[in-house]
Parts: structure tokens; C-alpha cells; sequence
């Protein structure tokens, strides 16, 4: 496997989706190659830290402000049309 | 913890019983699941917009068409992928509302292989948790995902920090699964290259 096709598994790869085989054959791949394992852990890490970091996010008096906002216009309206 | 053998009725999301109460006039559990979920419907539209009023915005008139078309939902999907598929649909009409003076449609600023061919080989030790504090942090995430194309952000955003399948995402962003596949490959591989000078500058010069 070169690097480039390894490129092209790592999504499946890290998703899971790959069949066993070729999944072997990136584990293999990452072994031997340097590169692509730091490929492999910096983009894991990537996905990691932008899902436990809340990245925008809600202040208590805008989401209070919104939610009676919303409660209020719903009130005006009748669910189901 | 004791095992609960299926009767045969599959178990039900809490979301289920809330959605019949509205049904029923019940504006209680419509306030319950909109605290449930203002949080990510936020998320989600500001990720997209990029505009902090469009998102206030969008926060609004998601809840209130989820509450207008409550009776259209069906229950084959859950709640909270409904709600998400109308924000995502509000958040790029708006999108493209801003984005007619500018003419750059999705797809055009997606052709680029920028950031395909991974160049920085460093790892990332410790991790960035560890280095920098949470609105630093924080601060670093929102202006590396700024610079993403807005093609590759919303594959990212649904895929990767809200946890859509592939296709729930592409059926979303109206893209085919291979298409998304692409994208978030480039989204993760342009956003891992950007962080990497962040957390490889402090690495090399910790501080504190």
C-alpha cells in the first residue's frame, strides 16, 4: 500500500467501514510508515478535540432570551397546520 | 444492573412521549425539547453560517417550524435528526440568501486540493486539552474551522462533532455519499494540517 492510497482508505479506515483485509492492509501501512501514522493519530486527535470542545457556544441569558422567544411566537400559533 | 428482556414493543426515545404531548396542546414538553436541543441547533447553524445573528435566528424559526410541522413528523426517524435536518435546511437558505452578491456556490470552493497532501509530520504531545486552557482552546478551534471551505465545514460539523451517518448527512447537505466521503476526508485532512501549527508551536515553546 502506498501512502496515497492509504489517504484514500483512512475515512472508511477510521470510521470503521473498511473490510478486514484492506483494514489489515492500512494497519500494515501505518508500521512502516512514520508519516502516515502521525497522519493517522493527528487526525484522530482532530476529530477528538472538535467534538469535546464546545466550540460555539450558548450564553444561559441568549439561550433563555431564545427559548422565550420561541415559546412565545409558538403561542401565537397553532401546532399541526 | 438488571437485564430488561424486550417484550416484543421496541423501547421507545423519551422524544417520542414529549412530540405526542405537543401534539396534544401540551406547550410544557415543547419548552422541554427545545432546551433539549437550543444547544445543538446553535451549534450547527453557527458552524454553517459562520454569523452569529443568522444563527440566533435560525435557533428561532427552527423550533417554530418543527412546532408548525410537529404533526408531519413521523417517527421512523428520531426526533432530534428531524429538528437538525430543518435547521441545516434554514441554515443554508440563509447561506445562500448572503451569499447571492458574492456568487461563489458551494460547490466552486470545494475544487481545491488544498491541504489534500498531508505536509506536517509532527504528533501532537501532549494532548491539546493539556495545552492550552478551555476558551483558549476553544478560540483556536473557531478560527481553524473558519478557514475551512463552507462545502467541507457542514460535512464535518454533521459528521464528525454531531455524529450523522453518511448518508443522513448527504441527504441533508442534498450531496451523494461519495461526495461526502470526499469532503470529510478533505475537512478532517485541512483542519488537522491547520491545528498542527498550533499545537506543534506550543509544543516546541511550552509556556506553562
Amino acid at each position: 500500500m502506498t501512502c496515497k492510497e492509504f489517504l484514500a482508505q483512512l475515512t472508511d479506515y477510521m470510521d470503521g467501514k473498511l473490510a478486514a483485509e484492506v483494514a489489515a492492509e492500512v494497519t500494515t501501512h501505518m508500521g512502516k510508515c512514520g508519516h502516515c501514522e502521525v497522519v493517522f493519530n493527528t487526525t484522530r486527535k482532530t476529530i477528538e478535540v472538535y467534538k469535546n470542545n464546545e466550540v460555539y457556544e450558548l450564553p444561559s441569558p441568549l439561550r433563555d432570551r431564545l427559548c422565550a422567544a420561541i415559546m412565545a411566537k409558538c403561542g401565537t400559533k397553532k401546532s399541526g397546520c | 444492573m438488571a437485564t430488561i428482556q424486550s417484550t416484543g414493543a421496541e423501547e421507545l426515545h423519551p422524544d417520542v412521549a414529549l412530540v405526542a404531548r405537543v401534539r396534544k396542546g401540551d406547550m410544557q414538553a415543547f419548552e422541554q425539547l427545545v432546551k433539549q436541543y437550543d444547544r445543538q441547533v446553535f451549534r450547527i447553524a453557527q458552524h454553517i453560517t459562520q454569523n452569529r445573528e443568522d444563527a440566533e435566528d435560525i435557533v428561532q424559526d427552527a423550533f417554530l417550524k418543527a412546532y408548525e410541522k410537529i404533526d408531519q413528523f413521523q417517527g421512523n426517524s428520531k426526533f432530534s435528526t428531524w429538528l437538525i435536518r430543518i435547521a441545516v435546511n434554514e441554515s443554508l437558505m440563509r447561506l445562500r440568501k448572503r451569499k447571492t452578491a458574492r456568487t461563489v456556490s458551494m460547490d466552486e470552493d470545494v475544487q481545491t486540493d488544498e491541504g489534500f497532501i498531508p505536509r506536517d509530520f509532527a504528533d501532537w504531545s501532549p494532548n491539546p486539552e493539556q495545552l492550552y486552557g478551555q476558551s483558549e482552546l476553544a478560540e483556536i478551534l473557531r478560527k481553524t474551522i473558519q478557514g475551512l471551505p463552507e462545502g467541507f465545514r457542514s460535512v464535518f460539523v454533521l459528521r464528525d462533532v454531531e455524529n450523522l451517518s453518511t448518508e443522513e448527512t448527504a441527504e441533508m447537505l442534498g450531496l451523494s455519499v461519495p461526495a461526502v466521503k470526499s469532503r470529510l476526508l478533505r475537512a478532517r485532512l485541512q483542519l488537522r494540517e491547520r491545528l498542527s501549527r498550533h499545537f506543534k508551536e506550543l509544543k516546541e515553546a511550552p509556556e506553562k
